[in-house]
């Protein structure tokens, strides 16, 4: 698909930033407010659409390929499932949250209704792996339904 | 504690975990090495084999084995259970048992069936993704769980069934595929939110132990049922079977028809242990339904595939044909149940029907398979799939004729093989219930047999066609996974007392017998 | 009456959803039958956590109160992921479709040539 006009590249530029930081305050803040690894991967995953409409697929595709994308994905899973087995490893069953209680860096218990972003054990952590894998999935079905669209109008 | 007691102990949940994660690694590795990730994978599944038959050995002998995730305190507060639990009874160790080999036995198959084609590692991926999916709608023990491992199998058996997207004809049969599938899932769902709605629980010990059968709970059973033999391909909601089936890789297909008996299993969980306290209320008729739905599946099946010309779509009718025996088997030992003077039969031949139908999804699931493994290997070597085309292939392609032989034989239910047991079985208990349906059953089967015996007049005996002269024997590896899946059958045809009161008999009798699946729920955990 | 009113529009967006699947020609209209009726059984799963009076079930700092019930909110939150895979999945076998067969009408899959 092409870009748009430069007003709209502009604007597009200008509001990128404050909506992945949004986007990264909720994935963050899973354990407290409403939110997690989906919901805000869904939030920064349509900044990112707004840049690839702003800007047009063939000047998304010189920056990065979807290749690459299906590696971050695979990391982000992987994390995932690795947290989830080292809840065996530490004594226990399988998704055990195995940092609660402990000076591990997610360890505190929250004094009740004051709880802070140092709690949750590993659930801030599955969340960031979670939130990497939705940002980089999300991402490339939309970019290869657009490079899918712009063959099809090249070979009509 | 040993390395063994570990890996038992922690095996319902490896079963999940390892192939997971295979999935989530084999893009990473296939860049490295092509070979490396088919071993990989292979290995994974291998793996994966060995934890559930050291898990199905371990159920077979002590009863139902529950994992609570999460962790171990704290499963049961207030009267509400309130952490996610897989319980692996006899029945779900059976079908995990049938549902690995037959995996393993299509990675193995893989390996030289797709070597020329691209996008591989998302193949493996997938495939992975659909053996977990499968292995987890048969190992939970929570409603909602097993809708999530439901929509996880068809997502990834919808992208595989399309996966050689320069055909349109797969193109169309996967986008058919995901609306049914879809459409059939949210029924699954609406029916766990009004379950859930009702008794404030997801677990179906607990669901069990509390249901009473309100008006809620009429329509919650109708679309659970209807929605997962949707999913199992019986009339009247089989058109997607042929289409899908027939157009997707021969590999997949393997897998698929696990897939859809693990629907069937949905089925049989719901009626047997989650209803299973008021079935016996002599107010629903199901069983009669079971039996006719059943019956019109057998004879619809083998219709269509008298007048198919495409070998797999004839093959796939033939996979419809065998789903109606399983579903008239156990709806006849659900018939016997909700009688209630009949209720002594369920020792006697009732027993013996929902035996009979369960034995015969481990050979049908190994039947069908083998029968679809030598359609693609037909497809290899000739690129041709229409019967009309091929011709004389007996002389080049020694090994696939004889496991054709092996396979159209166990099919049609001759003895010395597996579907001879199951059917026989099958015949002896529903002749018992009314003696038209037996007659009705063996016609079918001796049609199956007729066609299949066409199919092999026409496609390996004849004359040879010129254009066929440089046809080779297929792959090593193909031929490998050919003739493990038709030493199981033979083995299970010569030995199926062995089989049957082994590993059949404790499967049927979870089934029958609820109690012991509440059994932690009730006597404290 | 004014209670039950979730419930009839669960009700309202199934039966319009299931009409758009069964009866509608472009495939289109079909995927967007579908995320209808997704839309209905995801609303039905979060009005049955409600109680009369309550709050949003918050921990941090809430002002006190009976909360609604969670676990349907976490139930409504998986599905609605789920719907988003297939979704993407039946748009894309759509492009698919278009580019084999050129036009999006139902009637035109299917087939045995090729």
């Amino acid at each position: 698909m092409k870009g748009m006009s430069k007003i709209v590249k502009t604007i597009a530029n200008i509001s990128f930033p404050f909506i992945m930081i949004y986007g990264l305050y909720i994935i963050m803040h899973g354990h407290l407010t409403p939110g997690g690894g989906f919901q805000g991967g869904a939030v920064v995953a349509s900044g990112i659409v707004l840049i690839l409409v702003a800007h047009g697929s063939e000047w998304m595709q010189t920056k990065i390929k979807e290749h690459d994308l299906s590696l971050y994905e695979s990391l982000g899973a992987f994390c995932f499932i690795l947290l989830a087995f080292l809840g065996i490893a530490f004594g226990g069953v399988f998704f055990t949250n195995f940092m609660v209680n402990t000076n591990l860096p997610f360890g505190q218990i929250p004094i009740d209704g004051a709880a802070n972003l140092n709690t949750g054990g590993t659930i801030p952590l599955m969340n960031l792996a979670v939130g990497l894998k939705v940002i980089a999935g999300l991402f490339a079905i939309i970019l290869v339904m657009a490079i899918a669209t712009l063959k099809k109008e090249e070979s009509t | 504690m040993s390395i063994m007691d570990f890996l038992l102990q922690q095996s319902p949940a490896l079963i999940i975990a390892i192939p997971l994660l295979g999935a989530f690694l084999t893009p990473v590795i296939s860049r490295i090495s092509d070979k490396g990730r088919n071993l990989f994978v292979i290995l994974i599944l291998a793996f994966t084999a060995f934890l559930v038959f050291i898990l199905a050995m371990h159920v077979f002998e002590t009863g139902p084995m529950t994992y609570v995730f999460g962790s171990t305190q704290n499963v049961v507060s207030n009267n509400t259970v309130i952490r996610i639990l897989f319980e692996v009874d006899a029945l779900s160790a059976f079908m995990a048992i049938i549902g690995i080999i037959i995996a393993f036995a299509a990675a193995i198959y893989s390996w030289s069936f797709m070597d020329n084609e691209t996008g591989l590692d998302k193949y493996y991926s997938l495939m992975l993704l659909m053996v977990v999916g499968m292995l987890g709608m048969v190992m939970t023990g929570d409603m909602f769980n097993f809708f999530v491992f439901l929509e996880i199998t068809s997502i990834a058996s919808c992208a595989l069934i399309a996966f050689r997207t320069n055909k349109a004809n797969a193109v169309a049969a996967g986008f058919k595929y995901i609306v049914i599938s879809t459409i059939g899932a949210l029924f699954v769902l609406m029916a766990i939110a009004i379950l859930y709605g009702q008794y404030d629980a997801l677990n179906i010990a607990k669901l069990a132990q509390s249901i009473t059968f309100s008006f809620a709970d009429k329509i919650a059973l109708v679309l659970l049922v209807v929605a997962l033999a949707m999913k199992g391909g019986i009339v009247p909601m089989h058109m997607w079977v042929a289409d899908a089936y027939g157009r997707a890789p021969a590999s997949i297909s393997l897998i698929l028809i696990a897939a859809t008996q693990a629907s069937l299993y949905g089925v049989f969980r719901v009626l047997f242990t989650l209803y299973g306290n008021v079935i016996t209320m002599p107010s629903i008729s199901l069983g009669w339904v079971m039996v006719i739905l059943g019956l019109l599946t057998m004879l619809i099946g083998v219709i269509m595939a008298l007048i198919q010309t495409d070998l797999k779509r004839l093959i796939a009718y033939g996979a419809v044909a065998e789903l109606g025996y399983i579903f008239l088997a156990v709806g006849t030992g659900l018939t016997v149940l909700t009688t209630p003077e009949n209720v002594a039969n369920i020792a006697g031949y009732g027993f013996e029907a929902i035996k009979g139908g369960i034995f015969h999804i481990f050979n049908d699931i190994l039947d069908i398979g083998l029968l679809f493994m030598v359609a693609g290997a037909l497809y290899f070597a000739t690129k041709e799939s229409s019967l009309n085309k091929l011709g004389g292939l007996a002389r080049n392609m020694k090994y696939t004729t004889v496991f054709f032989l092996i396979g159209l034989l166990a099919v049609s239910g001759i003895p010395p093989l597996n579907g001879f047991s199951s059917k026989l079985l099958i015949y002896e208990s529903i002749f018992q219930l009314n003696p038209i349906l037996s007659i009705i059953a063996i016609l079918a089967s001796i049609m199956l047999l007729a066609i299949f015996i066409k199919v092999f007049q026409s496609a390996f005996l004849g004359p040879a066609l010129p254009q066929f002269s440089h046809v080779k024997e297929v792959p090593k590896s193909m031929l490998l996974a050919m003739g493990i899946v038709a030493a199981l059958i033979v083995f299970i045809g010569l030995f199926p007392d062995l089989f049957v009161t082994n590993v059949v008999e404790p499967a049927a009798n979870a089934l029958i017998n609820n109690q012991e699946y509440l059994q932690w729920l009730t006597g404290g955990i | 009456m004014i209670d039950n009113l979730p419930f009839i529009a669960v009700a309202a967006l199934i039966i319009i959803g299931l009409y758009a699947v069964l009866f509608r020609r472009n495939l289109i209209k079909i995927v967007i039958g579908i995320a209808l009726i997704e839309s209905g059984v995801n609303l039905f799963l979060v009005a049955l956590g409600y109680r009369t009076g309550s709050i949003a079930p918050i921990y941090t700092s809430s002002p006190g109160g009976i909360m609604s019930y969670p676990v349907p909110q976490a139930l409504t939150l998986t599905s609605i992921v789920i719907g988003v895979a297939v979704l993407a999945l039946m748009l894309s076998l759509i492009i698919h479709i278009y580019r084999h067969y050129g036009s999006l009408d139902v009637r035109k899959l299917g087939g045995e040539d090729q």
